[in-house]
């Protein structure tokens, strides 16, 4: 199991809680690195923010505040598609946000990391990492957090289908575990959703979306039904 | 052009990584290219170690699943694990060694016509950033020299891309080679994307998508982002070539 499945499924036990599992996330990457918030910004397909959660209200009201800016690392990231690692906001170079860079600074913020949370071209949102001291990551926590947001595409891969299996939404370490076989190491995957988006006439999102739930129509794995859509068995018209 | 010839551009091209438009994921696949020329090989793929560790094919000169899946078996069982693991090559494994040190690699490769894997750490010094995997349909030997040009191609990629580099540079390059991964997945998506406007096979249109960039002397992931984000139309192209 990679490390990305095994922090969503630690987080699965702890569902009971009033927190939603894009919460657990933040809170459970502030435990094990060394920063003091976390927040993650959901976008829809035309960049518009759709959701945003943090790890405490602090870091709810430092992502509303790049929204309401509309600059910062995590719009920055949104938008490139690129991880930002700044090290201290008080440092020379920072005036790049010169609305954003005071007001985090008057909220305690020092250094801050977007990593973005894609699938090549589709683009889900951002995971901010925020900091009180200044300072970059050492590369084990570096690694630590990429494996953080791995997680994060995970469970917005995993929370986009939660309607639609009539689990109600339950957490399942189960699906979990079947989304990381089905990424990993299939480049077919991308190839067909490139080739459903032309099909189908819909963005990247939506057809990796369709060619998600085709598969679990058709009892069989993304990889499969990716498979048959390259050797164009099948089809979305 | 000579062997030489090839090989002293090919090194001139791998020591030019420095600047801030640096695209890593081109520079790996001209790594590659210039490995089926240099070397022979049927197909080469560039794995590199991610910022977690694990292995990854970032640039391969074949692009049909089946080849793409061996290689992802030969991350998790066989010599291209073995030589990121140990640092040193693993080259002219004999078959039988191979079959009972990598059964299952053995086995797919064979059922794909390879006759020979040859696999180089890509390495300075204890840094090792990965391997570089030569697949060959033909049983190949290869000699001293032969090894010793593989891992002097591999030696320089990796030099270029640790080569005195600041923390700050360090920074960049980390997120360089996270920036290719995903790269990565653009250039598949905007493969099926042109396979599916053109009717070509997905290999095919990794070709058509690098002659288009090549034309426009633009990087690979630069045309991939942009047939994804529907600003380049490959139909076009395909008119042009008929």
């Amino acid at each position: 199991m990679t490390p990305a499945a095994e922090i969503l499924i630690s987080l699965m036990d702890e569902v009971r809680s009033e927190l939603s599992l894009p919460e657990l996330l933040c809170r459970d990457a502030c435990r094990r690195l060394p920063i003091s918030a976390a927040g993650i910004a959901l976008m829809n397909r035309d960049g518009v923010i759709e959701l945003v959660v943090g790890s405490d209200e602090r870091a709810t009201e430092l992502e509303d505040l790049q929204l309401t800016l509309g600059e910062g690392p995590c719009v920055d990231s949104f938008a490139t598609g690129r991880l930002v690692l700044h090290a201290d906001l008080s440092a020379p170079g920072s005036d790049r946000w010169p609305a954003y860079t005071p007001a985090a600074l008057q909220k305690g913020v020092r250094g801050l990391f977007s990593y973005p949370l894609r699938i090549g071209g589709i683009r889900l949102g951002v995971l901010d990492l925020y900091r009180d001291q200044p300072g970059l990551l050492d590369d084990a926590d570096l690694s630590l957090a990429l494996h953080y947001a791995d997680a994060a595409v995970m469970l917005v891969l995993y929370l986009q289908t939660g309607d639609h299996d009539g689990t109600g939404g339950e957490p399942d370490a189960l699906a979990i575990g079947r989304l990381e076989v089905e990424f990993e190491g299939h480049p077919e995957v991308h190839q067909a959703t490139g080739m459903v988006s032309v099909q189908a006439g819909v963005g990247l999102t939506e057809a990796l979306l369709l060619l998600r739930a085709r598969a679990f129509a058709d009892g069989r794995s993304v990889a499969e039904t990716a498979r048959g859509v390259v050797d164009r068995v099948i089809v979305f018209y | 052009m000579s062997r030489e010839q090839l090989l002293a551009a090919t090194f001139v091209e791998l020591a030019d990584t420095i600047g801030d438009d640096f695209e890593v994921l081109d520079f790996l696949q001209n790594l590659a290219t210039r490995c089926t020329e240099i070397l022979g090989a049927t197909a080469v793929g560039v794995i590199l170690a991610d910022q977690r560790g694990t292995l990854q094919l970032v640039a391969s000169t074949t692009h049909t699943s089946q080849v793409l899946e061996l290689v992802a078996i030969a991350i998790s069982e066989g010599p291209c694990l073995d030589a990121w693991r140990s640092g040193a090559p693993v080259v002219n494994v004999g078959s039988e060694e191979a079959a009972l040190r990598w059964p299952r690699f053995t086995r797919e490769a064979r059922s794909l016509g390879f006759a020979s894997a040859q696999v180089v750490p890509m390495r300075m010094r204890s840094d090792v950033l990965g391997a570089l995997n030569l697949l060959y349909h033909e049983p190949t030997v290869l000699g001293p020299d032969d090894v010793a040009v593989a891992q002097a191609l591999a030696g320089v990629a990796t030099i270029g891309l640790l080569q005195e580099r600041t923390p700050r540079q360090k920074e960049i390059l980390a997120e360089q080679l996270q920036t290719a991964l995903a790269l990565r997945v653009v250039v598949e998506q905007a493969k099926g994307v042109v396979a599916e406007r053109t009717g070509l096979s997905v290999e095919d249109s990794f070709d058509r998508l690098a002659v288009l960039a090549r034309r426009q002397g633009r990087p690979l992931s630069d045309v991939a982002t942009d047939v994804l984000a529907g600003l380049v139309e490959v139909l076009a192209l395909d008119e042009e070539r008929n």
